[in-house]
């Protein structure tokens, strides 16, 4: 679009370059490192350690539970940005101070409290469970501990869109006769979505990884609620070094699937929306 | 003086993090790698030693202590974790120092008394207080509604006793390792959660009120019943026969020759064998060797018949293999459709 532009930065190449590098350093070398330690292994025995039936129910966890996290936070993340954008309450502040919490807890603290709380003897725990809903020590309990580490993600990535997407555009949405739905729907959920999906696409990734929330409050029960990541703990500490990579490896596979995707899906939106707009 | 800054900083870097280089210096530091639940029994040894090694050399000595699953700890100090001494919860992890990374010789455990084992425990039942469901023996662990605690024995030293105990008496029981594993079996299908270690099933069953009794070391057990209410809450089900759970110790050669600590290190392991190293032992909740120091503690540590590892299962190389390696009678109990 800028053909020549004079940059702040000397060109290019040398900023590639340097990228390149600096992006070989911190992620390809130690993912080499694991594609390596993992290839110690025959292909054949590779397939079995990752398709064993306890591997399989631990995917099944461990991306189930992601993914519902995920969508949860898709609901209310945007949700809370939109209320500490648009909105000017006191204690406001506080409220967007509290959202980065998740991020800056210690994970083990969070699963330790947060199994506190949902346990059966816990003040939540005990409610739930009255109305026969066990929370801790299930999937929902996983899914509840990512609910709680993904949250920032969602609200952070939507939060700048929102705090540049004017009240004029709805105001002229109204004007033009838009409804309240239709404004949503038409105006002001198609400037967020890029910014949503790549909220989620975060937040699911992260949660994909987590180890020290989940850990207390799953129950580590084989076949039911055994996440991947305890699966290599496992292995670990069994001194199956090989056999840890090949499911990290899955894992990491699935991983960049899904951030891959969701990259795309999002390009295809703005293309679209460009394309509409012009 | 820039040779003597040089010298210098080649020491600093000898010396690695962990403590000084070379036995002139008058400061010793030591780091004792653990298992989970002896936080408090190094924390009155590492005292005591202190005190009794300033007054035998006059040298000040520091020990750091570092606590988690047994498995995990033994990794840590492989992948380069500068342990002076390890104390574990089963001789299977400290093997694993010399099948793994050559830190200490294969015989390690022929260097102390004892099979390198101060003091001992064994797995006893922790059940709520007045014992609600009656629990008694082993037989009442697979009894359908019974929630039973336990770790993982795939991440946690204390669980693989717990597993081996369960096994070994349904072995004898009912005769044959075939029984036994449908023992087992059953007592897991009892088991509502899978912690990774054994201060999280402690936690789990006294804190979040889980299951109606928890497989527990011996040790574990008499702390959960001495912390705050614990005599209120709970009490102590030792069953008909156990097993000799022995937490074996070693120096980590290559490092202490590193650091330059192998006399104080061999100093700090020998004091769990003095009287006073006995007595903190028992004190904190461990069977000591020593016959006075037992003898002392007779009404804490009842008489149970109790079985080792070397007699039932052939030694832990093979119950590793047997039963807790991918695939071992451990998977199997989680493998469905079997």
């Amino acid at each position: 679009m800028h053909a020549k532009q004079r940059h702040a930065l000397p060109g290019f190449g040398l900023t590639l370059g340097v990228c390149l590098a600096y992006l070989g350093l911190i992620v390809l070398l130690p993912l080499a490192a694991l594609a390596w330690k993992s290839a110690s292994l025959g292909a054949g025995e590779f397939w079995a350690i990752v398709t064993a039936p306890r591997a399989l129910a631990a995917y099944r966890v461990t991306f189930g539970c992601a993914a519902l996290a995920g969508l949860v936070n898709l609901v209310f993340g945007p949700l809370l940005a939109w209320v500490l954008v648009r909105y000017r309450f006191p204690g406001r502040a506080l409220v967007d101070a509290l959202v980065d919490l998740p991020f800056a807890l210690p994970t083990a603290v969070a699963g330790i409290t947060l199994t506190a709380l949902y346990a059966s003897n816990g003040p939540l725990g005990r409610v739930l469970e009255a109305h026969g809903w066990k929370i801790a020590y299930t999937p929902s309990g996983i899914t509840v501990a990512l609910v709680f580490v993904s949250l920032p993600f969602l609200v952070r990535s939507v939060q700048p869109v929102l705090e540049h997407l004017e009240p004029d555009v709805e105001e002229a949405a109204a004007t033009l006769g838009a409804g309240r739905l239709t404004t949503l729907w038409r105006v002001v959920l198609p400037t967020l979505w890029p910014a949503i999906l790549s909220g989620f696409a975060l937040a699911f990734a992260r949660a994909l990884g987590e180890y020290g929330s989940v850990i207390f409050i799953a129950g580590n029960m084989p076949m039911v609620s055994e996440i991947a990541p305890l699966l290599i703990t496992a292995k670990l500490d069994q001194y199956d070094y090989a056999g840890a990579t090949a499911i990290a490896l899955v894992l990491l596979a699935g991983s960049f699937a899904t951030l891959l995707a969701l990259n795309l899906l999002q390009l295809v939106t703005v293309r679209r929306r460009s394309a509409g707009a012009a | 003086m820039r040779r003597w800054s040089a010298s210098l900083l080649a020491a600093a870097l000898a010396a690695g993090p962990l403590g000084p280089a070379g036995t002139a210096r008058a400061d010793a530091s030591l780091l004792n790698v653990s298992y989970d639940p002896t936080r408090e029994l190094y924390r009155d040894v590492n005292a005591a030693f202190a005190a009794d090694w300033k007054q035998r050399t006059g040298e000040t000595v520091t020990i750091k202590q570092s606590h988690g699953g047994s498995g995990k700890q033994s990794r840590s100090v492989i992948d380069g974790l500068e342990a002076d001494v390890v104390t574990l919860a089963l001789a299977y992890d400290i093997d694993a120092l010399a099948a793994h990374a050559g830190l200490v010789p294969a015989d390690w455990q022929k260097r102390l008394p004892d099979n390198s084992a101060p003091y001992t425990s064994t797995i006893v039942f922790l059940v709520r207080k007045g014992n609600p469901k009656g629990i008694k023996d082993w037989d009442d662990l697979v009894k359908p509604g019974i929630g039973v605690i336990t770790p993982n024995p795939k991440t946690s030293g204390g669980a693989r006793w717990n597993y081996l105990a369960a096994w070994g008496y349904a072995a004898k029981k009912f005769g044959g390792d075939a029984a036994a594993k449908d023992f087992v079996g059953k007592l897991f299908k009892n088991v509502p959660v899978l912690d990774t270690g054994a201060r999280g099933a402690t936690t789990t069953f006294v804190e979040r009120g889980q299951g109606d009794v928890l497989l527990a070391w011996e040790n574990e057990a008499l702390l959960a019943l001495a912390e705050g209410d614990g005599k209120a809450r709970f009490e102590i089900v030792v069953p008909s026969v156990s097993i000799l759970a022995e937490p074996p110790v070693t120096v980590v050669d290559k490092v202490v020759d590193k650091h330059g600590t192998r006399k104080v290190a061999e100093a700090y392991l020998k004091f769990l064998y003095t009287p006073a190293g006995q007595e903190i032992a028992a004190k904190n909740g461990y069977r000591p060797r020593d016959a006075a120091a037992a003898a002392k503690a007779v009404a804490k540590f009842p008489a149970v018949p109790l079985f080792t590892v070397d007699e039932a299962f052939g030694g832990w190389q093979k119950a590793q293999a047997t039963h807790f390696a991918d695939g071992g009678s451990f998977d199997q109990i989680y493998t469905p459709g079997r």
